[in-house]
C-alpha cells in the first residue's frame, strides 16, 4: 500500500514540456530517499491545464504543482514527500489562498467544469487496465451483456439524447438503431471510431485516447453488441504517437482479460478491435473518406446515400462515432438515460469538451455542460485574454466553423444555437482572438488549410476553394474592389451547395461568418487599403515618429536589411523601399517611437 | 475473465488505490508530524501504518497527511485526528502498534483512545 501518490501528466502537452524526464527523476529521488514503498508515481493523461505544464498533483493532500522543472524535483521529494512541507513557490498560484492551499476543484478553471468524457483523464494511469476497472471500468459492458437486449441499449442511448460529438450532432441512438435495423440479413457489420481529429487547434479526442483509452474500447464493444457487429476499427492519425501507443497497450490488455475476443463475459458475444493509422489527411475525418481509407484505398469521399448504416465499411452496415461520443457511453449505461438528459439544454444533452487555444490565459482542455455560455468558458474558466487586450472573436468548429463576435458571448453553447449564429460546434476546438487579429487574415488562414486539404475529387471544392483563397489574397494585398466582395460571397454559396462532402460544403464558413460580423474590416482593406489590426503586411508601413525618437540607433542595429538610417541622437528614418516589415525595429525601440499603420 | 464477479474483485482491490486521488472536503484528517524531530522519533512507520491501515480496511472519507513540526518535539511522533465538528484529538509518542489501535477504536469505533492522548502524557 502506498501512503502517497504523485500524478504526473503524460499527455502530449506536458510530455513535450519534459514530463517524461521529470517522472524519471522523481522516481530516482524517491528511491534515493527510501520512499519507494511509500510513494507511488503515476503517469496519467491530460489534466486540462496545458498552459501550466508540466503538471504534477500529490495525493492525498491534492497539492497541484505547475510548471515543474527537473531541478525542482529534489526539493519536492525532500520537503513535501519526506517531511510533509508543501513547496509553496511551485504550487499553482490559483490554489494558494492566504496561508492555506485551496482545493483544485475550487479554482476558477475547474469549478464550472463537469467531467464525464474526461472523468478518468488525469486520474488514472492509462496504461493500466486495473486502474480503469477501479473506476468502474467495463462494468457497463458487463451490465449490457448480462442484463440488456441490444434494443434496450439503443433505447437508453436514444433516451439520453446523446448527439454525435464529432461536429454534426446526429443523434447517436438513431444512428445505432439504423445500423441495427436497416439491413436485416447482413452477414457482417462494423463499428468504427473516428479518431482522425484534424481541425487546427483541436486536441480533445487525442487527450481522451491518451488519458483513458479503455473507455473507447468498452464503448465500441457496447456499440458492437447493440448493432450486431463483431469487429471494430479505430481510425487514428499516425501523428498522435502517444495515443496510438496507449491504445494498442489498452487493446492488448483488454484481450488478455478476455474483455475483447470470443465469448465476452460468457455471454456468447464476440468482439475484437484493430487500429488503422491515417496519414493525417483532413478529408479522412469525413465518414465515407475514412472508411475508404480503412479499406486500403486513397481517402476520398463518395456520395451519400447510401449512408454507412446501410452500406459502409466494405459495403457492410457500419456505425461510425467520434471518440468523445464513445467516451460518454459507459457512463450513460451505468447512470441511466435520465441522468445524462438532466444535463444540458433542451436539444443538446450532456457535456462538451473544448480545446481552448489562441489568445487566452488557460490554454487547455475543458469539459462543460451544454448551455454554458461562451463568456463563462472564455472569461471564467479560460481566465480571459492576456495582456489586457480586448476580445474580438471566438472561432469554433475549425475550418468548417465560423467566428463568433462579442455580441454573441452570452449565447448558451449548444449545437443549434451555434448554427443559428453562423458557426458550428465542430469537434470542439475553440480559438480565441483578440484585437490584434485581422479577421480577413484568419479567413485566409483557414482557406489556405482547406486548399491544402481538399482531396481534389470534386471540382467545386478543388478549384472553388483555390479561387476563394486568391480572392482573399487580393483583398489582403489591397488590390480588391467592392465588386470582388460580392463575387466572393457568391462563390462561397456556390462551393457550399455543390461540393461532394462536408469538407467542401463547410469550407467557405470562415469567410461567410467573418463577412457577416466583420464586414467593416473587409471594407477597410478594400476601400481604405488599411488593415485595422495591423496584420496584413502589404497594407502596412512602419514609421518613426521624429518627436519621440531619441536617436539611440537600437532600431538601425536591429534591422536585418539595413533599411533604417540616421545619425546618433538625431531622429532616424525608415526607407520603405528596403523595409521588409518584419517588426524587429518596433520590438527594439524603447521609446515607442516606431508605429505601424 | 468470464464473470462479473471477477471484474468486481479487481474493481474493489483497485478502488482503494484510485480513491486516494480525490479530494473529499469534509473528511477526517489524520495528521502525522513529519518534521526532523518527528522522523527521528520514528514518525515514518507510524505514517505508513495509518496510511496502510486506512486503505486495507477500505475506510472512506479519511485522509492521512503529513505536517511539519507542531512544537511538541519531546512527544514525537505526534498524530492529530481532526474530525469536522469535533474537538481535535492529539496522540503522542506514537508507534505503529498504537496506530493500529487508534484506527480500530477511534477511526472505526468512534472512541478516543485516551491512554495515548497528550492529556494523559502530561
Amino acid at each position: 500500500m502506498y501512503r502517497s501518490q504523485v500524478l504526473i501528466c503524460g499527455g502530449t502537452g506536458c510530455t513535450s514540456s519534459g514530463s517524461v524526464k521529470i517522472a524519471k527523476r522523481l522516481q530516482e529521488e524517491i528511491d534515493k530517499n527510501g520512499l519507494t514503498d511509500e510513494v507511488m508515481v503515476v503517469r496519467t493523461g491530460c489534466f486540462g491545464l496545458c498552459a501550466l505544464g508540466p503538471i504534477m498533483i500529490v495525493y492525498p493532500e491534492g497539492t497541484f504543482y505547475s510548471m515543474v522543472k527537473e531541478e525542482d524535483i529534489a526539493e519536492i521529494v525532500s520537503e513535501h514527500l519526506l517531511k510533509g512541507r508543501i513547496v509553496t513557490r511551485l504550487v499553482y498560484d490559483e490554489t494558494v489562498a492566504e496561508n492555506e492551499i485551496k482545493s483544485l476543484k475550487e479554482t476558477d478553471f475547474y469549478k464550472k467544469q463537469h467531467r464525464i468524457a474526461l472523468r478518468n483523464c488525469g486520474v488514472i494511469n492509462p496504461e493500466c487496465i486495473d486502474e480503469y476497472i477501479g473506476r468502474n471500468g467495463y462494468e457497463a459492458l458487463g451490465k449490457v451483456l448480462k442484463t440488456m437486449t441490444p434494443d434496450d441499449v439503443i433505447q437508453v442511448i436514444l433516451d439520453s439524447g446523446l448527439r454525435g460529438r464529432g461536429g454534426g450532432g446526429f443523434p447517436t441512438g438513431k444512428k445505432w438503431q439504423l445500423a441495427r435495423n436497416l439491413v436485416k440479413d447482413a452477414d457482417q457489420k462494423y463499428v468504427c471510431c473516428n479518431a482522425d481529429e484534424g481541425d487546427p487547434g483541436a486536441f480533445m479526442d487525442r487527450s481522451v485516447l491518451e488519458g483513458d483509452p479503455h473507455v473507447v474500447i468498452e464503448a465500441m464493444a457496447i456499440a458492437g453488441y447493440a448493432i450486431g457487429a463483431t469487429q471494430g476499427y479505430i481510425y487514428i492519425r499516425a501523428e498522435y504517437p502517444i495515443a496510438v501507443q496507449r491504445l494498442q497497450i489498452a487493446i492488448d490488455q483488454a484481450r488478455e482479460y478476455g474483455l475483447l475476443g470470443k465469448n465476452i463475459f460468457d455471454s456468447g458475444f464476440d468482439f475484437d478491435l484493430d487500429i488503422r493509422l491515417g496519414a493525417g489527411a483532413f478529408v479522412c475525418g469525413e465518414e465515407t473518406a475514412l472508411m475508404t481509407s480503412i479499406e486500403g484505398n486513397r481517402g476520398e469521399p463518395r456520395p451519400r446515400p447510401p449512408f454507412p448504416a446501410e452500406s459502409g465499411l466494405f459495403k457492410k452496415p457500419t456505425v461510425l462515432n467520434n471518440v468523445e461520443t464513445y467516451a460518454n457511453i459507459p457512463q450513460i449505461i451505468l447512470n441511466g438515460a435520465d441522468w445524462f438528459a438532466s444535463m444540458g439544454t433542451e436539444k443538446s444533452k450532456g457535456t462538451k469538451v473544448f480545446a481552448l487555444g489562441g489568445k487566452i490565459h488557460n490554454t487547455g482542455l475543458v469539459e462543460v455542460p451544454m448551455g454554458t455560455t461562451l463568456r463563462e468558458v472564455i472569461y471564467e474558466i479560460g481566465g480571459g485574454i492576456p495582456n489586457g487586450k480586448a476580445f474580438k472573436a471566438a472561432q469554433t468548429g475549425g475550418p468548417s466553423g465560423g467566428c463568433i463576435p462579442a455580441e454573441h458571448l452570452d449565447i448558451p453553447i449548444d449545437y443549434d444555437n451555434l448554427i443559428a449564429i453562423g458557426s458550428m460546434m465542430g469537434s470542439g476546438g475553440l480559438i480565441v482572438m483578440d484585437e490584434d487579429n485581422c479577421m480577413v487574415d484568419i479567413a485566409k488562414f483557414f482557406l489556405q488549410f482547406t486548399v491544402d486539404e481538399s482531396c481534389g475529387k470534386c471540382t467545386p471544392c478543388r478549384i472553388g476553394t483555390k479561387r476563394l483563397y486568391e480572392m482573399l489574397e487580393k483583398i489582403t494585398s489591397g488590390n480588391a474592389t467592392m465588386e470582388d466582395l460580392d463575387k466572393m460571397e457568391k462563390l462561397c454559396y456556390y462551393i457550399k451547395n455543390n461540393s461532394l462532402c462536408g469538407l467542401g460544403q463547410t469550407a467557405p464558413n470562415p469567410v461567410l461568418s467573418t463577412l457577416r460580423y466583420f464586414k467593416n474590416e473587409y471594407i477597410a482593406h478594400v476601400q481604405d487599403k488599411k488593415c485595422p489590426a495591423g496584420v496584413c503586411q502589404d497594407l502596412l508601413t512602419y514609421k518613426i515618429i521624429d518627436l519621440k525618437c531619441k536617436g539611440c540607433t537600437a532600431c538601425a542595429r536591429g534591422c536585418p536589411v539595413g533599411a533604417i538610417s540616421g545619425t546618433v541622437k538625431q531622429p532616424h528614418t525608415i526607407d520603405t523601399t528596403k523595409c521588409i516589415k518584419c517588426g524587429a525595429c518596433m520590438a527594439k525601440c524603447k521609446f515607442g517611437a516606431i508605429i505601424k499603420e | 475473465m468470464k464473470s462479473l464477479e471477477e471484474l468486481a474483485a479487481i474493481r474493489d482491490k483497485m478502488q482503494n488505490v484510485v480513491n486516494l486521488r480525490s479530494e473529499a472536503s469534509d473528511c477526517t484528517r489524520i495528521v502525522v508530524g513529519m518534521a526532523t524531530c518527528g522522523i527521528a522519533a520514528g514518525a515514518r512507520p507510524v505514517l505508513k501504518a495509518f496510511s496502510d491501515g486506512i486503505q486495507e480496511k477500505g475506510i472512506k472519507d479519511v485522509m492521512v497527511i503529513q505536517e511539519g513540526c507542531i512544537g511538541l518535539c519531546q512527544y514525537e511522533p505526534v498524530v492529530e485526528v481532526i474530525t469536522p465538528g469535533k474537538e481535535k484529538v492529539t496522540y503522542v509518542n506514537m508507534t505503529s502498534e498504537k496506530a493500529a489501535e487508534v484506527i480500530e477504536q477511534h477511526i472505526i469505533g468512534g472512541n478516543v483512545v485516551t491512554k495515548y492522548t497528550i492529556n494523559s502524557a502530561m
